[in-house]
């Protein structure tokens, strides 16, 4: 049990890294240009950059503050 | 697109890798001993051949909408976390990776570990240094190998790439025989961040449904428009004069 929690651990570290909430972001994001894409019919392309960008600058806001 | 911005990007990527992990190769060979260094980076090539032979063509088996959305989405967090850690290095709020310093710091480990035989290798300490040292290193080479050639179906190409750097970066490091502190290797990680963010982006909202101006070409805008932002967020973050902001957090060896 010990073992495979240090493995999620690893793996968590190594794709998520130090901010979570740029995971949830992105995920987030690539849920609404779905939604939007599939269900309204908009070829959302700018969504995903923007969200991006936003992650990064809320992230970079808070490690720096 | 062309094979050669695949091949450079995952280029340039592993080579960065490679830089770090040769620095820990150095310090256990040269500290304590070459043959079991030696037995310890070939069992972590051997384990990450493995994963690239088994992950690389199962991973092509999947559809290419969902493979895209996956690796996509996947690539982008990844290239986000590289992307911000660049820029806190940048800017000064974390203590820019060097190698110096970092081969100092295993040296001075190396050669306070005892010596003991384990498993028929000489020295086992050399052993798991070199292993976790090439095994952490690599698994990030082989992520980016493993997504860049999926989603390009040309996984060929991506192999090729990281191939070259492991090569470059072993026959310099065996020339010079000293940790190779003067690659720039900050400016490389910038640049390595911009692209994983900016192929991310591209193939996650592709793989969602969308369909991006100009196809192919879009990235041509995407690439540059990445690189300025981050560029414009290194000058927004940067610490005012008087403001005292410091690098503030040392790093470990093995770290992106």
């Amino acid at each position: 049990m010990k073992r495979l929690k240090s493995i999620g651990a690893f793996w968590y570290d190594f794709v998520v890294g130090d901010d979570w909430r740029v995971a949830v972001v992105v995920v987030a994001a690539l849920a609404l240009t779905a939604l939007l894409v599939h269900a309204a019919g908009v070829n959302a392309w700018w969504l995903l950059p923007v969200c991006v960008f936003a992650a990064l600058g809320w992230s970079l806001r808070r490690a720096t503050r | 697109m062309t094979a050669l911005p695949l091949i450079l990007t995952v280029f340039v990527a592993c080579a960065v890798e490679a830089v770090e992990a040769l620095t820990i190769v150095l310090a256990s060979g040269l500290t304590r001993e070459w043959r079991s260094t030696f037995q310890g980076m070939a069992a972590a090539l051997v384990v990450l051949a493995v994963i690239v032979a088994v992950l690389g063509p199962t991973i092509t088996l999947l559809p290419l909408t969902a493979l895209r959305l996956v690796v996509g989405a996947l690539l982008a967090i990844f290239g986000l976390q590289w992307l911000r850690k660049a820029i806190l290095r940048a800017t000064g709020y974390k203590a820019l990776h060097d190698e110096a310093s970092a081969y100092l710091r295993e040296v001075a480990a190396a050669k306070q570990a005892a010596v003991s035989s384990r498993r028929g290798i000489g020295d086992w300490y050399a052993f798991t240094l070199s292993f976790k040292g090439v095994l952490l290193e690599g698994l990030e080479v082989v992520f980016i190998v493993i997504t860049f050639g999926a989603n390009q179906r040309n996984l060929g190409a991506a192999v090729i790439g990281a191939a070259a750097a492991v090569l470059v970066v072993t026959v310099t490091g065996i020339a010079v025989r000293a940790p190779l502190a003067r690659v720039p290797e900050n400016a490389m990680k910038f640049a390595v961040g911009i692209m994983l963010t900016s192929f991310g982006t591209f193939w996650g909202a592709e793989g969602a449904g969308v369909a991006w101006p100009g196809n192919d070409a879009a990235l041509l805008v995407l690439v540059p428009v990445v690189a300025l932002v981050a560029l414009g967020y290194t000058f927004l973050f940067r610490p005012r004069p008087g403001s005292g902001a410091v690098a503030r957090s040392s790093e470990q060896v093995v770290s992106p």
